[in-house]
């Protein structure tokens, strides 16, 4: 079995490589840059209306996750399965949730995506292809091997995507799932969000090994470590695993580093995150480094990259105002759907 | 020709699997083995590989491929190879598959197929009843056929179900030649949540299920010969569980022992009385009995297993009690 390991993020140098070897448009690159910055606008805006008091429940944020969510989201095709975490809603937006629904369901109104049954990122559209996380994080790792299952015994050639933090490796739904899809090759990809720390939780209190793909040869499976602050680099490694799938040569583990730049959700300081880790971090911020890789490569003029994300803040404000008005579930609702007719 | 027990839920496997592409299994030792007690024996020849999957050793996995192949619009029967073992995937059944409908409108129709029960001293890992577990989780229905005809119903109607369906087939019921029963050559169904009278009665009503059904009717017949005439109900579902057909029962005889081979604390047994306290109160003539298995893990020795258990003098016992009262 061989083991594809990329450079890791220290030694990873993009300035000389051809953006077009990915076969990406001037628009795919405005989607990706677009879909980073929503991501990053909708989730401070999230951060904001907590405090003000004017939503329910809990508010996470991805920050430092934005290229992950966007390179990722955007190497499935329309038939692929999304099984998404809460640092990825860019994946959600990237497959039809819109600003809007993701804003009511933060809300919990009547006319979100689980109508004020569940809040935050705990969403799913059978229709749009996304499978709902819950909050036992590691759970949707079986889920994902039942969603490549039934397409390897339809022989539908879709590819199930799913994700994990480096603490949820720790759970036993990690290691019964991905195991379970290597012995019968199955379509899944399953990439691991590496953010150094599982809420307070440093990643050396998690796993003893060096990086989390040397776990890959053990399910005979390749491992694939990149970059995850790099929205090419996730683009192009995710598409590899997510052909490698459609091809019928079984699921591939990628490891993708970077920082979590904000507390575990908007009620924790993250104190207990070391300064200079944050400050690279910062430095090292996949919404900056994408605009300046676009801007660098010629691809778009700074204008057009403020165009963009003046247009990310129209529309995250109008998310805001029509969750706003929208109406609120009526109390007996709660007692409907408990089960399918 | 009578079927078992257990030739029954084959053979309502086996023509699910026919009558419906979608309809797959998946589990340990089902497919070239046939299964621990051979349930699922030649399904592998006759459906292929591709429909009987046998598994890695792993229940949360298991479940959690049952919910996702189901969410893409498959009918996975998903079998514990002991109904104990299904501890080790509570959290893809409590907490996914049983909320997945309700938080965001996906049809999660799958059964996990759970042969439970005490039989040959098999000790506290392969003898439990762990229904009660289930029993509140909404979102979940839960199936505990006691004859063949209810075996095979019961799983059609669970298969054919948009519902994660748990399906509890006592190990005790699968070759007692004793409840054989000859099976109509046409397809049918039993409705999930409707209870069968087994026996009427005036005196006193039995509510169990599964099992114990067969040991509260072997009472009532010892019972009959002092003339005391014991009504027996089988809820054959308990989530949900047919309300109706208790409190009528119960409303005539205002007498009322609840039976089951679970262990008695936060038992069915508990809810059971609750209902009839709460909503068939001024009917009563006598305290609410039950009679369960103690509340201790099960034990391996025959002597131990002996005492552990609910029997028929057990419940002969209690419903002399409660015919005196």
């Amino acid at each position: 079995m061989s083991i594809e390991t990329a450079p890791p993020a220290t030694e990873a140098d993009l300035s000389g490589q051809d953006p077009d070897d990915l076969g990406l448009s001037r628009s795919d690159y405005r989607t990706l840059f677009f879909t980073m910055f929503l991501q990053r606008e909708f989730e401070e805006r999230i951060y904001r209306l907590f405090r003000q008091g004017r939503l329910a429940g809990a508010a996470y944020a991805g920050a430092g996750h934005e290229a992950i969510a966007a390179g990722s989201g955007y190497a499935l095709s329309k038939q692929d399965v999304l099984l998404p975490m809460h640092r990825v809603i860019g994946t959600h937006f990237l497959r039809g949730h819109t600003p809007r629904d993701m804003m009511c369901q933060y809300m919990g109104r009547a006319n979100g995506p689980t109508r004020g049954r569940d809040g935050n990122m705990h969403c799913g559209s059978v229709d749009k292809k996304i499978i709902s996380m819950i909050s036992h994080l590691g759970s949707n790792i079986p889920v994902a091997v039942g969603v490549a299952l039934a397409s390897k015994i339809r022989k539908e050639n879709l590819v199930a995507l799913t994700f994990i933090g480096e603490g949820g490796t720790s759970i036993g739904d990690f290691h019964e799932g991905l195991n379970f899809a290597a012995v019968r090759k199955l379509p899944m990809v399953l990439i691991i969000e590496n953010n150094k720390f599982a809420y307070s939780t440093p990643a050396a209190l998690e796993y003893a090994c060096e990086n989390l793909i040397d776990r890959a040869p053990g399910y005979g499976i390749p491992g694939v470590l990149i970059d995850g602050t790099d929205v090419r680099e996730v683009y192009k490694a995710t598409k590899a695993a997510v052909d490698r799938a459609r091809n019928g040569d079984g699921p591939t583990l990628i490891e993708a580093t970077c920082t979590r730049l904000e507390g575990h959700a908007q009620h924790d300081s993250a104190s207990y995150v070391p300064k200079e880790v944050l400050e690279e971090g910062w430095k090292n911020d996949p919404v900056v480094k994408a605009a300046n890789m676009l801007v660098d490569d010629q691809h778009f003029s700074p204008e057009e990259i403020e165009a963009i994300k003046t247009e990310v803040v129209g529309v995250v404000d109008d998310a805001v105002s029509f969750a706003e008005k929208s109406p609120v579930p009526v109390p007996e609702d709660a007692l409907k759907d408990v089960y399918a007719d | 020709m009578k079927s078992t027990y257990l030739e029954a839920i084959s053979s309502g496997l086996r023509e699910e699997m026919a009558r419906d592409e979608s309809v797959f299994c998946l589990g340990e030792d089902i497919g070239v083995y046939g299964g621990a007690f051979k349930v699922t024996d030649g399904l592998f020849d006759e459906f292929g590989e591709d429909r009987v999957i046998d598994t890695p050793l792993a229940e949360a996995a298991i479940i959690g491929a049952a919910m996702g192949s189901a969410i893409m619009g498959m009918r996975p029967v998903a079998e514990m190879q002991f109904a104990d073992f299904i501890t080790t995937g509570f959290n893809q059944l409590v907490n996914n598959a049983a909320k997945t409908y309700y938080r965001w409108g996906a049809k999660v129709p799958m059964v996990i197929r759970c042969p439970s029960g005490a039989i040959g001293n098999a000790g506290p890992f392969h003898s439990q009843n762990p229904e009660a577990w289930f029993f509140r989780v909404p979102g979940l229905k839960i199936v505990t056929p006691s004859t063949p005809y209810d075996a095979k119903g019961l799983l059609k109607a669970a298969i054919r179900d948009n519902n994660p369906v748990l399906y509890f087939e006592h190990k005790a019921l699968y070759r007692d030649k004793q409840i054989s029963q000859v099976l109509p050559d046409e397809d049918y169904t039993v409705p999930i949540g409707e209870a069968a009278l087994r026996r009427e009665g005036t005196d006193i009503t039995i509510i169990s299920y599964g099992k114990m059904v067969h040991k509260s009717l072997e009472a009532a017949e010892v019972l009959s010969k002092d003339g005391i005439d014991v009504e027996v109900l089988d809820l054959r579902s308990l989530l949900p569980f047919d309300r109706e057909m208790i409190l009528t029962s119960v409303k005539k005889t205002s007498r009322l022992l609840i039976v089951h081979e679970d262990t008695l604390t936060g038992g069915i047994g508990g809810e059971m009385a609750a209902i009839i306290a709460d909503e068939a109160f001024e009917y009563l003539d006598a305290p609410i009995k039950r009679v369960a298995a103690i509340d201790t893990p099960v034990p391996f020795s025959p002597p131990l297993e002996n005492f552990f258990l609910p029997n028929t003098e057990k419940i002969v016992e209690t419903l002399r009690d409660l015919a005196a009262f």
